[in-house]
């Protein structure tokens, strides 16, 4: 039987037009990914590949050039489809609201009542450790803190489909791990379509399904790669013989890809 | 307890230093403690408090003015890109202008008395607080804005809700800057071409060689400045600990 499509990307391009003269930059595309409904998938590429720019033109913040993009059946067109979580690299939680309003935040703005709230909220403080630090402002807070906060936002609005651009890119490497695994935990929890974008290796092989291989710019998928893991898995899975198996296999691909795109940079 | 014991500390070196320059030019410099005698002597005078009333009319109007002004200014230009590159060079260059020099157009176009203190004033508040807040909108985090689109927020609610409590520190202080260049404002437009006002009371007094007055004027300002910059940078660096 086969897995429901959740959301699709078809001949999807993105062009930054030139100013004053000078050439536009072709920075996606085309582009052809297939989301299957509740499964973990991540994108790796080579930096500047356009990784965050396929986030952006899936996620509806911005239109692509060309192509078509359907999440749950209906066209993606320049609006955040209702559904749709997106979580930033950069430290996205508002330093003026403290852990707990900073993760209502958008319920509030929705207009969702408050019985509501304190409910999701509840739930959400408890999954991503932060019932200590609920009445504490993002300042007191390490940056992997942060980022669980801007997780947890997400995760109140009960997205089916959670995008995520290098949410740990900024983290320390044991840090990453254990936001790994929180992050495998809230997706079998909440049962969600995870797309993560990611440069590294470790990560996508660790906590993915299937993982997407982009080429330099203008980015592809020029591969996909399944990992065969459980839905149990955590960070452990490392220690598995298959885990190198993996990396390698995508180390093959991304390698050239690297060396290219180290040599656009060379160029420019 | 260790900011108190500098603070003291400063006070006490700026005493002594008063104190040696006094004892040096005994005719230039009043002491600090007959500075002190003479200001208390001239709040129990009832021909001062019309001055002190003056002055403060004069900085209150020109604050409101340069506040309400400089944030509506400062705001709608940070919003608009293309008038934020266009508004920024010249609004640096009219706040790097020593403004004394316009006193002569302002004096010109207001006449001599209120209303040309209330605008020489606010001419000296509302730029340094229309820049800081042009600023606080032009570098709020593009994150902030995507998060808002995300979370299907109404422009108008990005607004209230994302992009003016993010601004909020960088306006206090701007808002800051702007109280004492106010001051500065008001105090120079008295000390010229006005008949009422502390200002005008410090260059009568330097006419009539009275420095013992002179002095107690100047200390009830300064000590007036000093409180109010105070209460300001501390709301300023309690809102700012919040960012980092």
């Amino acid at each position: 039987m086969p897995v429901p499509v959740h959301a699709e990307m078809r001949g999807v391009t993105r062009i930054y037009p030139g100013t004053n003269g000078k050439a536009g930059v072709h920075a996606l595309g085309p582009v052809d990914l297939t989301l299957r409904k509740g499964e973990f998938y991540s994108v790796i590429g080579p930096s500047g590949c356009g990784k965050s720019t396929l986030l952006d033109v899936l996620s509806g913040l911005s239109r692509p050039t060309a192509g078509e993009i359907t999440f749950e059946d209906k066209p993606v067109d320049g609006r955040v489809p209702d559904g749709v979580g997106v979580v930033f690299q950069e430290d996205a939680s508002f330093p003026w609201l403290n852990v707990e309003d900073n993760i209502a935040f958008g319920l509030r703005r929705a207009g969702v009542d408050s019985t509501e709230i304190r409910r999701r909220l509840d739930y959400a403080l408890g999954l991503m450790g932060l019932r200590d630090f609920a009445k504490a402002y993002p300042a007191q807070l390490s940056g992997g803190m942060r980022q669980r906060v801007c997780i947890a936002r997400t995760l109140v609005t009960q997205p089916r489909l959670i995008l995520l651009d290098e949410p740990f890119g900024a983290l320390d490497a044991q840090t990453r791990l254990i936001m790994g695994d929180e992050l495998l935990k809230l997706w079998r929890e909440t049962g969600a379509t995870v797309l993560l974008i990611t440069h590294a290796l470790d990560e996508a092989a660790m906590l993915s399904d299937r993982i997407g291989i982009m080429s330099a710019r203008p980015g592809r998928i020029i591969e996909e790669v399944e990992t065969g893991w459980p839905a149990d898995r955590d960070s452990r899975v490392a220690s598995d013989n298959r885990f190198g198996t993996i990396t390698s296999r995508l180390w093959a691909h991304l390698r050239e890809e690297s060396l290219k795109a180290i040599g656009q940079g060379a160029i420019k | 307890m260790r900011r108190a014991f500098d603070t003291i500390l400063l006070v006490a070196v700026a005493l002594v230093i008063w104190q040696a320059i006094h004892l040096l030019a005994p005719s230039a410099l009043t002491s600090p403690l007959g500075t002190a005698r003479r200001a208390a002597e001239l709040l129990g005078t009832a021909t001062f408090w019309p001055h002190v009333a003056e002055t403060l009319k004069a900085f209150l109007y020109a604050l409101i003015l340069a506040f309400t002004g400089g944030l509506l200014l400062g705001l709608l230009l940070g919003l608009n890109k293309t008038g934020a590159k266009v508004a920024d060079p010249i609004l640096v260059s009219i706040y790097s202008l020593p403004k004394v020099t316009l006193y002569p157009v302002i004096l010109l176009i207001f006449g001599l008395g209120m209303s040309a203190k209330v605008a020489f004033g606010t001419i000296h508040g509302i730029i340094p607080i229309a820049i800081f807040a042009m600023n606080s909108v032009r570098n709020l985090a593009p994150v902030y804005l995507k998060t808002a689109r995300v979370l299907h927020l109404s422009k108008a609610e990005t607004l209230r809700t994302v992009v003016i409590p993010a601004a909020i520190p960088e306006i206090v202080s701007g808002l800051r800057i702007g109280f004492s260049l106010t001051l500065l404002g008001v105090l120079i437009g008295e000390m010229f071409a006005s008949q009422r006002g502390l200002g005008y009371m410090i260059m009568n007094a330097i006419g009539l060689h009275d420095v013992p007055t002179m002095m107690a004027v100047i200390l009830m300002l300064a000590v007036f400045a000093v409180a109010a910059n105070a209460v300001l940078l501390w709301l300023d660096q309690r809102l700012h600990r919040r960012i980092t």
